[in-house]
Parts: C-alpha cells; sequence; structure tokens
C-alpha cells in the first residue's frame, strides 16, 4: 500500500527487519528527507531579518504552526510553540504551570520524561500521587478522581503506553479536570500523527508531542499546544528576535516558550510529514499499523513460554507489542533477534519505570516489538518465526 | 535611497503574529507587505506590516476578522 521507498540498512548480510518504531519511525517520508536538504541550502534563521532567507523559515515554521494546530483541532497556530522533543515540552509544561505547594496527579503508566520533572519539583514542595496501575497495564480514572485535593492543580497523564502500547482516552480525564478547574496536561508523545487528537473536545490545556515518531518528521522537532488564557512560564529566556530592548522575555505565545533559534530545517521537514499525513490519511496509516500489530499479536500470543504484556481486549491500542519469552534476559532476546534474524527491536527498562513495576518486569525488562505502516506483512512474519524458534529453544 | 513617504506601519508582539498578519492580508487580498520595523518606531517584533495610507480601514478590519492583535499602529515616513 505505501511505497518502501528507504533503502534498508544492512547488517550481518542480512536486510534489518526495523520494528523499534515506537523510539523513532526510522523510515521517514521521502519528502520529509528531501524538505530537510532543501531548507539546508536555503533557509535562513525565522524572525531575525525581512530578507527571502529569513522570511522563508518564518513563513514555513508558521505554516507548520497552522499544520500542526489543524491536527490537534487547536483554535489558534500561534499557541503552538516548539520544542526539541516531547521531554522538552513535558519539563516546560509540568514545571513552567506547577508551583511549590501545588498538588499533581499522573499514572503509573509515564514514561520518565513525565515522572522525573514530577519528581524533581516534589523536592522543592510540590507534592504528587501516582495512579497505580493494575497488571495488564490500565489504571482507573476512579483513582485520579479520589485522589484530588483542594490544592491540586495538574492532572498529567499519556495518550498512550510507551511499554504496553495501551491507549488512554483523555476526553473523560479531561472533562472531569475541566470540571474541577485542574489543568490537564497529556503527553501525546506514542500518539500525536497516529491517534485523532481534538484538544478542544478533550478539554487539554496543554498537549505535548514530539515529531520524530508517529508524526514521521526528524529528530530534535516537538512541540507542545497550550490553550489560550493558560500562562506557562518560560524555562529558558534569551534572543527571541523580538522586543530586543525588553530585559524580561516577551509573555505572547509562541515567543514566550521559544528563546533561540528554532530547529528551522527540522520543522521544515516536520512540515513535509505533516503534509504526507495529510495526504495519506491518518486513519489509513494508523490501520495499517494496527493490522501488523494484530497479526504479530496473533502470531506469538499462545506460544509456549511467550509472555506478552498490556491489554489486548480493545481494538484501540498502539502498534506495540511486548514480550518477554520464559525467563530469558529480554536484553539477551533483543540481541538475538538482531544478530540472528536481523530483527531491531528494544528491550530492558523502557523509561517506564512504574510500568515495569505494575507488569513484573523490572529484572527481566522488555522486548518490545513496535509496528509503522511501512513495515510489511512478510517481516511481520519473519518476526513471528524468530520469536517462535527462540521459545523453542528456551524449552531445551 | 529612495524618496520615503508617509505610511502606515503596523507592528507585532511575536514573528508568529507577523506572520500570521501576511497569511490573513493574503487571504482578504489587503495591500501590504512585510518591511523590517523602521527606527522611528520602538517596537516588539523585528517585522512589520507597511501599507498606504488610505488602506487602513480595510487593514483594521481584515486584522479584527482573522484575530490579529497589532503591538502599535503608526503612521510614519517610510
Amino acid at each position: 500500500m505505501f511505497p518502501k521507498i528507504f533503502l534498508l540498512v544492512e547488517r550481518m548480510d542480512k536486510e534489518m527487519i526495523y520494528l523499534d518504531n515506537a523510539a523513532t519511525t526510522m523510515q521517514k517520508p521521502q519528502e520529509v528527507i528531501e524538505a530537510v536538504a532543501a531548507a539546508m541550502g536555503s533557509m535562513g534563521n525565522a524572525g531575525r531579518g525581512v530578507n527571502d532567507a529569513s522570511l522563508s523559515a518564518s513563513r514555513i515554521i508558521y505554516d507548520t504552526r497552522e499544520k500542526i494546530c489543524r491536527l490537534v483541532g487547536g483554535s489558534d497556530p500561534r499557541q503552538v510553540a516548539f520544542t526539541c522533543n516531547s521531554t522538552e515540552s513535558l519539563n516546560i509544561a509540568i514545571r513552567g504551570l506547577l508551583k511549590p505547594g501545588d498538588h499533581a496527579i499522573t499514572t503509573m503508566l509515564e514514561h520518565n520524561s513525565v515522572l522525573r520533572p514530577l519528581y524533581d519539583l516534589e523536592t522543592n514542595g510540590t507534592s504528587l500521587t501516582i495512579v497505580k496501575s493494575d497488571a495488564n497495564g490500565n489504571f482507573d480514572i476512579e483513582d485520579i478522581k479520589a485522589a484530588v485535593r483542594p490544592d491540586t492543580k495538574m492532572i498529567v497523564c499519556t495518550n498512550g503506553s510507551n511499554l504496553t502500547g495501551n491507549y488512554v482516552d483523555p476526553k473523560p480525564i479531561g472533562e472531569f479536570a475541566r470540571e474541577r478547574g485542574i489543568l490537564f496536561v497529556v503527553d501525546a508523545s506514542q500518539t500525536a500523527g497516529v491517534f485523532p487528537i481534538d484538544v478542544k473536545d478533550m478539554k487539554i490545556d496543554v498537549l505535548c508531542f514530539t515529531g520524530h515518531k508517529g508524526l514521521l518528521g526528524p529528530q530534535g522537532t516537538g512541540g507542545l499546544y497550550v490553550r489560550e488564557g493558560v500562562a506557562v512560564r518560560s524555562m529558558k529566556v534569551g534572543g527571541t528576535g523580538v522586543q530586543t530592548y525588553s530585559k524580561v522575555q516577551p509573555v505572547q505565545m509562541p515567543t514566550v516558550l521559544e528563546a533561540g533559534t528554532l530547529n528551522g530545517h527540522g520543522i521544515a521537514g516536520l512540515h513535509a510529514a505533516l503534509g504526507y499525513i495529510e495526504k495519506y490519511g491518518m486513519d489509513k496509516i494508523r490501520m495499517r499499523e494496527q493490522e501488523l500489530m494484530w497479526r504479530f499479536y496473533e502470531g506469538v500470543k499462545d506460544i509456549e513460554h511467550v509472555r506478552v504484556y498490556g491489554d489486548f481486549s480493545t481494538k484501540n491500542r498502539c502498534a506495540i507489542v511486548t514480550l518477554n519469552i520464559g525467563d530469558y534476559d529480554s536484553s539477551e532476546v533483543s540481541d538475538e533477534l538482531l544478530t540472528e534474524y536481523g530483527i531491531s527491536t528494544r528491550s530492558g527498562g523502557h523509561c517506564a519505570p512504574l510500568m515495569h513495576k505494575a507488569l513484573g518486569t523490572v529484572e527481566q525488562g522488555a522486548v518490545r516489538f513496535s509496528f509503522s505502516h511501512y513495515n510489511t506483512d512478510e517481516e511481520v512474519d519473519a518476526a513471528i518465526k524468530a520469536v517462535q524458534e527462540l521459545a523453542r529453544d528456551e524449552e531445551s | 535611497m529612495r524618496k520615503k513617504e508617509l505610511k502606515l506601519v503596523v507592528t507585532f508582539h511575536t514573528t508568529a503574529d507577523a506572520m500570521a498578519m501576511e497569511k490573513a492580508c493574503k487571504e482578504y487580498k489587503a495591500p501590504g507587505r512585510i518591511i523590517p520595523v523602521p527606527r522611528a518606531i520602538s517596537a516588539g517584533c523585528g517585522l512589520s506590516w507597511c501599507a498606504a495610507l488610505e488602506d487602513r480601514e480595510q487593514i483594521v478590519s481584515m486584522m479584527r476578522k482573522a484575530g490579529i492583535e497589532e503591538e502599535e499602529m503608526h503612521e510614519c515616513m517610510v
């Protein structure tokens, strides 16, 4: 359905089968690669002059704000600020909205990009409640509701677990938070570009995203959409190309959160990636990814000694299947998959320490297979066969 | 240097506002172009919108429609 346009990397005389798309989508649309190259030959510094090169950067960056705004159902492209990645976006949102004395609620599903800023603030007088997850990687919204206190300022939660692939519907949480006057911050690292997001309908105050996963853009791109009226304090201040003689950072979005030269070349790539997603259709991309994920899941779930983690009772989930084989160290399995079969996966901890705790995989880690719409049925079948063979080895 | 004329110069808080202005002007077919903020004006953004004085009404109404807020609106020699 989709053209295989990127030369496969060769390793040990085998074609590599790249199933680590939840870490980064390695294969990018050709137009993304071309847009970055073109930008590197023509782009000036956005907002730092009125020459053609500078204006072309400003224009493409503004156009990218518009595309992101449309993608997430926002109302004003100027509420989109660019960052390097989700981690930076989440740091800005969490540190820029919480103060000592505030209380925040999050879940055991979270990535360290959510947990570490919160832990860090805890040392400075912010308090934290972490809602528990069950062994399938789900939490109960009632636990969030029960954790609310008079000083609760923020609920921050993922839109999809990077470890299990479980999808979290932000809408009921957002509706509850808005009703209670609590800020709702969503980590869309695994979902932006793949799952429909509507910040207005889902009552999201700050949406944090990265450009290099489902959005199919270059690494070093990301951002956040901030609801109008929500004032996020800037973490860094400096050159903005505007209000030069003011001693303080401008307060207007997006400049308040964008000190320093933006990654214009990367954003030009993100712009092309968003164009690609618009052209092919996000639903079509997601359905293909999910089709591959289910094919793999069906192929491995009943293999003896294979333990799959996460909730597969619902069709709506990220294209991730995480498993272990017997008592094998997950790193050993991942290494075997790479060296013997040319299959790239991720093993060990996945920057989601509490999720591993809930799944009981702190010691063993887990092997994550994550799919892109560029993967093929044949690649999935090869991965199933590899897991079958490794599980058979476990018996002997 | 060419001879200066009295023009309408709109300044903005951010570059994103200036870009929104350029897009909106194109869409609504409002006249003018982006120029560097003239020295005579102490303003926020390095980019400003320059148009003929007689276009002021059209530009102001277009900005209201498009939800673009100016930092300042000047008449100055450009």
